[in-house]
Formats: structure tokens, C-alpha cells, sequence
């Protein structure tokens, strides 16, 4: 799945906020009441759950407990945001102008506090710590990490995944789009459509639909199933165990990968293109460029900076990538990937310490894009 | 995309005030390299589709290919593997998959929407900084959060619930869904929200009769990301449902079925179309708007 990346000029200003009086009150009364407005909605929330749990245990039907869930994470939810706001306004105007903010926004961030601030800081912790998480190891997890030849293979892998797939993926992309273009609108939304398509599957579904390319079978075992060595067969050679090929296999996989990737890059590409005004191009034609020419000089750098979006965005993807080689192989023959033995060493061997010191390894490879982010959000917000 | 409409022109279609392509004399070449690219992106999952209606003993035995010699033969074509999936547990994967995924399509929206109405109309303490940790967040691994919320889970006895999946993916969901509804809802007239308060509505009212009304497009696209993200998600489901049969999603499901060998071959191909026919529904009929939840946020029309 692909997480949509930051544009630029997608950032758009803070709105100029009309003053409150009120709004910044910092007695300690009003902070009081922040935190409780903020924890009430998530509160509330957990231990409806707890409830609902115990209604899971009695074999409840699962359509009903759908339907339970849905009544309260619409209805309810919404009722209770209703009550806070209700509630806030109770209070003197003052008061309630510095409370009523955080009553709207303090769930959510009490949710990705404790969803996502405090797990990274607690796996930060974790990652220095034995495989049952109690002891304190120092540095060794790393140390493994950065000597023994399993987790260097999984780093090497990872590294040459990130600077494969997102090439593959915008080149394809780009070129698909690009010739697309200049066909018939009917043809090329069709067209578009099918190279489209594979991102609506999911990684897991996508292994196996790969798993039918590269089936092997050994010679004198049947017919060959898998249409890869179907075609080699054919050709007179001997059929190849696709996966089990060293360093190539690794290759395989990512095509997998870029399989369902380059719709994505198509897309985002293609629109990109036809925003590139038509004079232009129309002015350099005129100016005996080639398509070839204009191509080069005109659209490439007109869309350089959707280029730069996408090809971040499938980086990204790239790198946390973890169903296609699980359900592939498993990170066997020399396939693991970061993100992988990241699962493999918590999931399978219970290994917290290692697993946490991969999960931060594989955090520290995107902090540069996160501060690019930021950033970028921030020189936005500051030449409004 | 313009944050002030939130409309992309579908990127599958021209936009309609284009004028007509003027068509070059010779688009063979064209036609090739974009056949080409087509039928190679094609033939892996239409290879699977003709395999799922076979005969298992001629999955295991032949290529999919091979059926287009006995095409108009009745004994080439059967259902009987979707009827076996099905009843292998595949119903009852697909219901858990819904099960988990609706919930944690609706939460997080009524949480962002909310937060993201704060953070782009109202005045609080905190305000750019939180939100500039909202931005950060957005590129975290998952990776990050899971040992740390397993460990919390497994205290509780939370593990393998639904309510604790919902509210993970609820959280993982946030930083994305809160990022986007506050740059549409900042990008709303100003002059709309202050004439609404001179007519006496409190934030409340404003945000439930004008700013969600108003923000309907992008909140469809969030719903339809987020809906893909989580019927498609294996991780989060792996670790915080496992493998116990009765709570596998289908993904779960389908990987637990690819991973037992040779024997359940043919059963393959039917199993992941069972996993994949809700997400193409969604990519057929919603076409336009599947490409706007994807691209939400990157797309410049």
C-alpha cells in the first residue's frame, strides 16, 4: 500500500485564527481541564472495548459485533464529542474558549501519543535491551546488526530494494504515461486502467499471484506450472528454481514489487503531464525540437518535482517492505530484507531487544525525508 | 490536487475541457510499447483468474495456458474451487476482514475530523508544534509502534480482540487522516467561518453544518485509503490477531494457505481472488475516487 507523500504546494497556509479571549489562558485550572477534556473521549472509548470484549468471548455474531462497533464508532462517538462540547460550554466563556480546543482535538492526541509517540520512544529503549526486554545490553544489537552476516544480508537487500524499485517503477511509470498520452483518449484510459489495477491487490495476494510465474518444477516431476520456466522449457532449456537462484532471486521479488507500484507512479505522473501547458510544447515543436527533444527539455523539468514526490513515496514503500518476501520465502536463500527480520526476529523467535533494534534502524533511514518534511510544512507556513 | 476544491480531474481521464487530441499519422509505435507494457502487467493476474476456474487436477498437472485448446469445453471450467475455499474458512476470513476493517475506516475519521477543524480554526497553545509532530509522524515505520503495543496488549489480555485492532489501525490511520482534512478545512474561506459566528453559531455547529458538509470529498478520499490500507494490511493484523483461525483476516488467511505446499496448490488461485474481489469492486465502481484517496495529497491538477 502506498502512503500518499507530501507535495509541496499541496501544504497549505495556517488560516489566519481569529483571537479568542481566552485562548491561551495558562492557569493551572484550565490546563487541568485540558487534560481531562482531552482524555475523557479516548477513556470512554477503552473501556466501552473492555465491555465489548467480554461480548466477543461469548461467540457473539460477528456481523452483530460489526454492527455494535459501528453504532458506537459513529453514533457514539460522535455523541460523545457532542456531550464534551456541551459540557464546555457550561463553563464561563473565558474558560471554555481555552478548554474547548482541546476537547476537540485532545482525543486524536492522545491516540497518536499513545499509538505511535510513545511505542518509538519505547522501542528506542527496547532496542538496547536483552531478547526478553528486561536486561540492559548496551550497544550488543547493533553490534550483532552491523557484524553478523544475517542481518547484513537483510541491510544489503533492503539497500539494493530502495534504489531498484522506485527506479523501475518511475521509469516504467514515466515512459507508460508518456507514450499513453499521445494515444486516443478512449485507449488510454483503458490502457491506464489495467496497469492500474494491480495497486487495488494486496502484497500478500500479489505473492501469489507471482507464485504461478515462477513455480518450479524439477525435471521428470510434470509439466512445468509456472509460466517462466514454461517459456525456458519451451525453448529448450532446463527449468530454473526462479527463488533459489543467489542474488537473482532477490531481483525477482522486487519485481513483484514493481508489478504494483508503477500504476501508482503512472498515475500520479501522468497527470503531472498533462499540466505541462500546451503552448509550450506547441512553441518548441514550432522551434524544430523533436518529440525526443521536448520530452527532455520541456517535460522532465516541468514535472521534476512530481518525479522527486513519487519516486520518495515508492521509496518508502520499498523499504518497509515486508509481506512479499515473508510470504515468498521467507527471507530464506539469501532473500531477508530489514523489515523482515524485523518481524522474524520478534514475531518468530520473541527476540524484543533485536527486533526493536531493527525497527529503529529501519526509522533512522527515513528521519532525513521526515526532516524534509517538516521543514518544507514549516518554510510553508512562514512565507504565508 | 487543489486543497481548495479537493477535486483532482480524474487522472485516468483527461480532463474534460481539453480539447480533443489531435492524432499523429503514425501511433503504431505507440500502440506496441503500450500493448506491450499492458499484456506483460496483464498476464499475471488474468493467468490467475483462468487457474481459479479450472479443474484442480489440471492446476496442478498444466499452465493456465493450456486452456485456450479446450476453451468451449464444459469439463475445462468449474466453481468447485470457490466453493471449497469458502467453506475452508475463507467465509469466515472474509467476515473478520470486514469486521476489522469498517471500524477502523469510521474511528479515525470522526477522531481527525474534529482534530483537524482544531488544529486549522481554532487558537490553542501547542497548536504548530503538535501539528508539525503530525507531519513527522507520517513517515514513521509501523515497525516503530508494534513491540511496544504488543507488550501493552498482551498485559491487558487485549490481544486478538477486534476493539484492539480497530483502535491500532485507528492510530496508525491518524497522522495521514488528521494531515489531510486540516489542509482542506484550513483551505475553506475564512469569510464562510466568520460570517457563520456573526450569525451566532458556536464551533460546534459550525463544524457539523458547514466544514463537514463542505469537506465530503476528502473525506472520501481518506475513507477509501484507509479502507485499502486496512483490508489489505497483513502486519498489523499478523500481530495483533495471529494466526488463530478463528480471527484470521484474509490476508492472514490466504498466506497461512500459500505457506502449506504442494497439496493446496490448486485451492490458491480461487483463495486470492476471494481476497481481492472487495478491493476491485472499490477500484471499478469508484474508480474516480480510488485514485484520488491514493494520490491524495501528491497529485498537482
Amino acid at each position: 500500500m502506498t502512503t500518499p507523500p507530501i507535495d509541496q504546494e499541496e501544504l497549505v497556509t495556517t488560516p489566519t485564527v481569529p483571537v479568542e479571549e481566552g485562548a491561551r489562558d495558562h492557569s493551572f485550572q484550565v490546563w487541568v481541564l485540558r487534560i481531562l477534556s482531552a482524555l475523557v473521549v479516548p477513556s470512554v472509548l477503552v473501556l466501552f472495548f473492555f465491555a465489548f470484549e467480554f461480548l466477543q468471548q461469548r461467540d457473539l455474531n460477528k456481523l452483530v459485533q460489526v454492527a455494535v462497533a459501528l453504532v458506537v464508532g459513529v453514533g457514539g462517538v460522535w455523541a460523545l464529542y457532542w456531550g464534551m462540547d456541551r459540557l464546555v460550554s457550561a463553563l464561563p466563556d473565558r474558560a471554555g474558549a481555552g478548554v474547548r480546543p482541546f476537547a476537540f482535538a485532545g482525543p486524536a492526541i492522545v491516540l497518536l501519543g499513545f499509538y505511535l509517540v510513545y511505542p518509538a520512544v519505547n522501542t528506542f529503549i527496547l532496542s538496547f535491551a536483552s531478547d526478553s526486554g528486561e536486561e540492559f545490553v548496551g550497544l550488543a544489537n547493533y553490534q550483532r546488526i552491523f557484524t553478523e552476516s544475517t542481518y547484513l544480508v537483510a541491510i544489503r537487500n533492503s539497500i539494493a530494494w530502495v534504489v531498484l524499485v522506485p527506479f523501475a517503477a518511475v521509469l516504467i511509470g514515466l515512459a507508460f504515461a508518456t507514450l499513453a498520452d499521445k494515444l486516443p483518449r478512449r485507449s488510454e484510459v483503458a490502457a491506464k486502467s489495467l496497469i492500474f489495477l494491480p495497486l487495488a491487490i494486496s502484497f500478500v495476494g500479489a505473492s501469489v499471484v507471482w507464485t504461478f510465474i515462477y513455480r518450479f518444477r524439477p525435471e521428470g516431476f510434470g509439466e512445468q506450472i509456472g509460466i517462466l520456466n514454461a517459456i525456458v522449457v519451451g525453448f529448450g532449456g532446463d527449468p530454473v528454481d526462479w527463488l533459489a537462484v543467489p542474488l537473482w532471486n532477490n531481483l525477482f521479488l522486487m519485481v513483484i514489487l514493481v508489478w504494483l507500484q508503477t500504476g501508482f507512479a503512472m498515475v500520479i505522473l501522468s497527470s503531472a503531464i498533462k499540466s505541462v501547458p500546451e503552448e509550450l510544447l506547441e512553441a518548441s515543436r514550432i522551434d524544430g525540437a523533436n518529440e525526443w527533444q521536448v520530452f527532455r527539455r520541456i517535460v522532465i523539468p516541468g514535472i521534476a518535482s512530481t518525479i522527486v514526490v513519487v519516486w520518495t513515496t515508492i521509496l518508502i514503500t520499498t523499504w518497509k517492505v515486508f509481506d512479499i518476501v515473508y510470504v515468498m520465502t521467507g527471507g530464506r536463500e539469501g532473500t531477508s530484507v530489514v523489515a523482515q527480520q524485523m518481524v522474524t526476529e520478534f514475531f518468530t523467535f520473541n527476540n524484543d531487544g533485536m527486533g526493536a533494534a531493527l525497527a529503529v534502524i529501519l526509522f533512522i533511514a527515513v528521519v532525513p525525508i521526515l526532516v524534509i518534511n517538516i521543514r518544507r510544512f514549516r518554510e510553508q507556513e512562514a512565507t504565508r | 490536487m487543489t486543497a481548495s476544491t479537493g477535486t483532482v480531474g480524474s487522472p485516468m481521464a483527461a480532463p474534460a475541457t481539453q480539447p480533443p487530441k489531435k492524432v499523429k499519422k503514425n501511433l503504431f509505435p505507440v500502440y506496441l510499447g503500450v500493448g506491450l507494457i499492458t499484456l506483460l502487467w496483464t498476464i499475471p493476474s488474468l493467468g490467475l483468474l483462468i487457474n481459479s476456474f479450472r479443474q484442480p487436477s489440471d492446476i496442478r498437472a498444466t499452465g493456465w495456458w493450456t486452456v485456450f485448446g479446450e476453451i468451449f469445453d464444459s469439463a475445462t471450467w468449474t466453481i468447485q474451487n470457490y466453493t471449497t475455499v469458502l467453506e475452508g474458512g475463507f467465509a469466515n476470513a472474509f467476515a473478520n476482514s470486514l469486521a476489522v476493517t469498517i471500524p477502523s475506516v469510521v474511528i479515525p475519521i470522526t477522531v481527525a475530523a474534529f482534530a483537524a477543524y482544531a488544529f486549522a480554526w481554532m487558537d490553542f497553545p501547542g497548536r504548530n508544534l503538535i501539528f508539525i509532530v503530525v507531519v513527522g509522524l507520517l513517515v514513521v515505520p509501523l515497525q516503530m509502534a508494534l513491540i511496544p503495543i504488543l507488550r501493552v496488549y498482551t498485559n491487558f489480555e487485549l490481544n486478538g480482540t477486534f476493539p484492539a485492532i480497530w483502535l491500532a489501525h485507528a492510530g496508525f490511520g491518524l497522522p495521514l487522516a488528521v494531515y489531510l482534512l486540516r489542509n482542506y478545512m484550513g483551505s475553506l474561506p475564512s469569510s464562510l467561518i466568520e460570517s457563520a459566528k456573526i450569525d451566532g453559531a458556536d464551533h460546534f455547529m459550525i463544524f457539523t453544518r458547514l466544514v463537514i458538509p463542505l469537506s465530503v470529498p476528502v473525506l472520501a478520499s481518506f475513507a477509501i485509503f484507509q479502507f485499502l490500507w486496512v483490508w489489505n494490511d497483513f502486519l498489523v493484523a499478523l500481530v495483533f490477531l495471529g494466526y488463530d483461525p478463528a480471527n484470521r483476516v484474509v490476508t492472514v488467511e490466504l498466506s497461512d494457505l500459500a505457506g502449506r505446499g504442494e497439496g493446496t496448490l490448486s485451492l490458491l488461485p480461487a483463495a486470492a481472488f476471494v481476497t481481492m474481489i472487495l478491493p476491485l469492486v472499490v477500484f471499478f465502481s469508484l474508480q474516480r475516487f480510488f485514485v484520488r484517496g491514493l494520490t491524495a495529497g501528491s497529485v498537482k491538477g
